[in-house]
């Protein structure tokens, strides 16, 4: 974080011009200088997966990835992340074709009313790419950055596990072949 | 007569598998529009200036400062001065400016001047010296055969203190709307687990005809019982849209507002004593109970829970104090009323020095129903557990610092089906839509109706265009009981059978047959016994150029649904008695819902439940300032949600199969909610060798307890 800051001089009071890389697309905006990230993304730039619950930095709904890691957006300065790389759920299925993180989630019914599925699904992008491997108890500290109100934590445990697996086994393919979304039992 | 019921097991190729939902990918892609995400053209912002004190009354309204601020639009006085305020956190002005920040700062801006009335906000122990007769709502006692008698007969008598604080549901998307309001008409995206009721509030309350008014709910981020009604802050919204010429107006609450208004589930407490024979056969119960709940007062509990034991006195008090309004949560009053039964018949057990399972199981003669199947669960729960193996009397299931303890509860809830309307349109092109204006709370609503229509008609859940959450579909009940699956599954069923007998009708001549001898098979119709065969596409080309769209609701015709479930739960805890902590090492939980339309979003329910109990049990309560008179913990970070790193082994079993299908539906969203607390505070009880009389079970309330016995 501080590396960000250092660029940076003092701004406003009023809005100033933002320049923000996400998903490989630049968005900008005039914006007063408290607004987050997570705010300019839902507000100006029509990027709603990342969801605003606790805007306190507990929760994870918010969860984004800045240079690859993962961080809550809701906590961030959109003015402090103009010289960074912002990946966001918008970015993960292309045509339609789940993600194998999203797959993953799906076929363990890891969501129930969705709200926190979106930074959960983020959250394991991320901790996945730290940790391919990742042994139970790792999951369940590696994830423990996000909160869920319906209570799908058990599914989210199989889920990252699934997703690690399809992972490892081959990226490309875990991409382009998407499981059934039927299974029968 | 048409066969509305259900296939038999063998004939089923959907219903009671393990199905994914229809809109997981709309939800973990982000793609999935919630009242929160949703942005108009020209959409103004709303934010409410709230009341700081618990009970006051508004002196003055200054909005001159405000209306000077750069991007202000218009704002609502909601309580005028002169009103008196009930709790700390009450809408008392909306403001609605060009962006967010704009009406944060007016809304900052608004000066409210109050007169500070005395209040209430204790809880646990609201007794003297303070002036409880304002506050103090006692109900009439109520008497069962003779409880003096009941307790001089029994060999055995304990006494007990037992109670769970008042909690928040903290849905994580917070309530809110986006609302337009015209001279022509009202539509209101908004956050409810009642599509098709909020039209009739707002209706009545901003006096304008119910039929130019559109509700909108796609998605919600879930309800729990608390997202029922318009509210006034809806209202609110409504207003300054009008004030502002029709522009759309966005008010949802803030994280702060959420946890503050947002949700409530009353409190409740009890002095229990019972008495019981030395072979715990059950005799007497006497219960002291009062519970909190804001301005309505806490509702009973309904006590002795489940067990209808011969003699006995109840007496209920509730408690006006100044909260906020109770809202329904997940199975109301039931983790209640289990808690303060369980607990006690936990502790009778241990007076007894018998197994708490050799004591429920005793008594299955006094369940006021479905004693066979109790039985069932609890031989599962025993294998799924090793209870039978493992348990061991209090305090003596191991040593040192760190002590294990199992403890057992039970739970029955109705589930049964509610009211709903649908339309089921099968398309000359053969695809297939079904209306409703039902909504999909995270349940599985969406999911259910696709099973049933798809299992019905031979296609598969993808084929069916599920349109819900729109209240200009046909009118079905709020999302409450549990009963959407049942009243979802049984409408569109009957639409189902009703639209497939004239589709037949239409098709039959092609295939030189009569309706009668036609059935469906996997995406084709084909006459019995025959080798005639059309694809499904092939038999819907036969309506000619209009759709066929058939009505079906609940209730209606065919057993389809019944209610009244229960269930057993068994925990497994770890205490460390040094720094109070408790740890869940596993629940078992066995759980019977008839027949079971999707089995994993079933099991999802469950788990669901399992989690939010973990949390009420040992993490989550709403702490009250006693001198300010302010929640302390309106936030997520103080206000403490169970983590994926909290709930150890989770074991679900549903019972299903023989016995159990035959009744059709019933709904599971809330029964396994009622019995974690009572499970693990029993398991604490065990590991410790003492009862912690309250929940949550935190360290200083675990250290207190164990203090107690070291004293």
């Amino acid at each position: 974080m501080s590396t960000r800051r250092k660029s940076i001089s003092v701004l406003g009071p009023g809005k100033v011009p933002v320049r923000v890389l996400i998903n490989g697309k630049t968005y900008t905006a005039n914006l007063e200088p408290c607004i987050t990230l997570l705010d300019a993304m839902r507000e100006f730039w029509g990027l709603t997966g990342a969801k605003r619950v606790c805007d306190r930095a507990t929760c994870g709904a918010c969860t984004i990835l800045v240079d690859g890691k993962r961080e809550y957006a809701c906590s961030l300065l959109a003015i402090d992340v103009q010289q960074e790389g912002i990946t966001t759920i918008e970015s993960l299925d292309t045509n339609g074709e789940p993600d194998p993180v999203q797959q993953a989630f799906i076929d363990n019914d890891a969501l129930q009313c969705g709200f926190c599925t979106a930074g959960f699904v983020m959250a394991c992008k991320g901790f996945l790419a730290e940790m391919p491997s990742p042994t139970p108890e790792e999951i369940l500290k590696g994830m423990s950055g996000n909160l869920c109100r319906c209570g799908t934590y058990a599914g989210i445990q199989r889920a990252v596990a699934q997703a690690a697996a399809a992972i490892a086994q081959s990226p490309k393919h875990a991409r382009g072949k998407a499981q059934r979304s039927r299974r029968k039992s | 007569m048409s066969q509305y019921d259900w296939p038999s097991a063998s004939k089923r190729r959907l219903v009671g598998k393990d199905i994914n939902r229809v809109d997981g990918l709309a939800k973990a892609s982000g793609k999935a529009i919630y009242t929160y995400d949703v942005r108009l053209p020209g959409m103004l912002y709303a934010k409410v200036v709230r009341c700081p004190h618990a009970h006051a009354k508004v002196k003055s309204i200054d909005t001159t400062t405000a209306e000077k601020m750069p991007g202000f639009k218009t704002s609502y006085v909601i309580q005028k001065p002169g009103t008196e305020i009930f709790w700390a956190g009450d809408d008392i002005v909306a403001v609605a400016a060009v962006d967010e920040h704009s009406a944060e700062m007016a809304a900052r801006a608004v000066d409210v001047e109050y007169t500070i009335l005395p209040f209430l906000v204790l809880d646990a122990n609201p007794l003297p010296p303070i002036p409880l007769t304002a506050y103090r709502k006692p109900m009439d006692p109520q008497v069962v055969g003779d409880v003096t008698a009941g307790f001089s007969e029994s060999d055995v008598v304990i006494e007990g203190d037992y109670g769970l604080p008042v909690i928040t549901h903290c849905c994580l998307e917070s309530h809110g709307s986006v609302v337009t309001w015209t001279q022509e008409a009202l539509q209101v995206h908004i956050s409810t687990q009642a599509v098709s009721g909020i039209g009739g509030q707002l209706s009545q309350a901003l006096e304008f005809p119910q039929n130019k008014i559109q509700v909108l709910t796609k998605y919600v981020g879930g309800g729990y019982g608390a997202k029922l009604a318009a509210d006034r802050w809806g209202l609110a919204a409504a207003q300054l849209s009008k004030q502002a010429g029709g522009a759309p107006v966005k008010l949802m609450l803030d994280r702060h507002a959420e946890q503050q208004v947002g949700g409530c589930r009353p409190s409740a407490y009890a002095h229990v004593k019972i008495g019981a024979k030395n072979d715990g056969t059950l005799l007497a119960w006497q219960s002291e109970s009062w519970s909190t709940g804001g301005l309505g007062g806490g509702s009973e509990p309904p006590l002795p829970y489940l067990f209808q034991i011969p003699n006995q006195r109840r007496q209920h008090t509730q408690i006006v104090n100044n909260i906020g309004s109770a809202r329904s949560m997940r199975g109301p009053h039931h983790p209640q009323a289990c808690l303060l039964t369980m607990g006690a018949l936990d502790d009778l057990a241990a007076k007894l020095n018998m197994d708490p399972l050799k004591l429920l199981l005793k008594n299955v003669n006094l369940l006021a129903a479905r004693a066979a199947v109790y039985q069932q669960e609890f031989t599962v729960a025993d294998r799924l557990m090793g209870w039978s193996q493992r348990w061991k009397p209090r305090g003596t299931m191991s040593t040192g610092v760190v002590r294990q303890g199992l403890g057992v509860s039970m739970h029955s809830w109705p589930g049964k089906a509610h009211n709903f309307q649908c339309n089921l349109t099968i398309n000359p092109d053969g695809s297939v839509s079904v209306k409703a204006g039902t909504q999909d709370i995270g349940t599985g609503t969406r999911t259910v109706i696709a099973i049933v229509a798809a299992e019905t008609l031979g296609l598969d859940p993808e084929d069916i265009n599920v349109m819900i959450g729109d209240s200009t579909y046909p009118t079905s009940a709020g999302s409450g009981g549990s009963g959407t699956v049942g009243g979802s599954g049984t409408a569109v069923r009957r639409a189902a059978v009703d639209a497939l007998e004239q589709l037949f009708d239409k098709v039959a001549p092609a295939l030189g047959t009569t309706a009668d001898q036609l059935t469906v098979g996997q995406k084709t119709v084909l006459a019995k016994g025959g080798k005639a065969s059309l694809t499904w596409k092939q038999a819907c080309s036969k309506l000619g150029t209009l759709p066929l769209t058939v009505s079906g609701k609940n209730p209606g015709p065919g057993t389809l649904a019944d209610s009244g479930v229960c269930g057993v739960q068994m925990a497994d805890v770890s205490v460390d008695t040094g720094t109070g902590v408790v740890r869940i090492n596993k629940i078992v939980a066995v759980q019977d819902c008839g027949l079971i339309i999707d089995h994993k979003t079933t099991m999802s329910q469950v788990y669901g439940c399992l989690v939010m109990g973990i949390g009420y049990a040992l993490y989550e309560e709403k702490v009250m300032d006693q001198n300010l008179g302010q929640m302390l913990n309106p936030n997520m970070e103080f206000y403490r949600l169970c983590g994926i790193g909290d709930i150890g082994e989770l074991v679900v079993h549903l019972m299903s199969g023989t016995g159990y299908d035959e009744r059709g539906i019933i709904g599971c969203g809330e029964p396994a909610v009622i019995s974690p607390g009572a499970a693990i505070s029993n398991a604490v009880a065990n590991a410790i060798g003492v009862r912690v009389p309250q929940l949550p079970l935190t360290p200083d309330k675990i250290l207190a307890a164990l203090s107690g016995v070291n004293s």
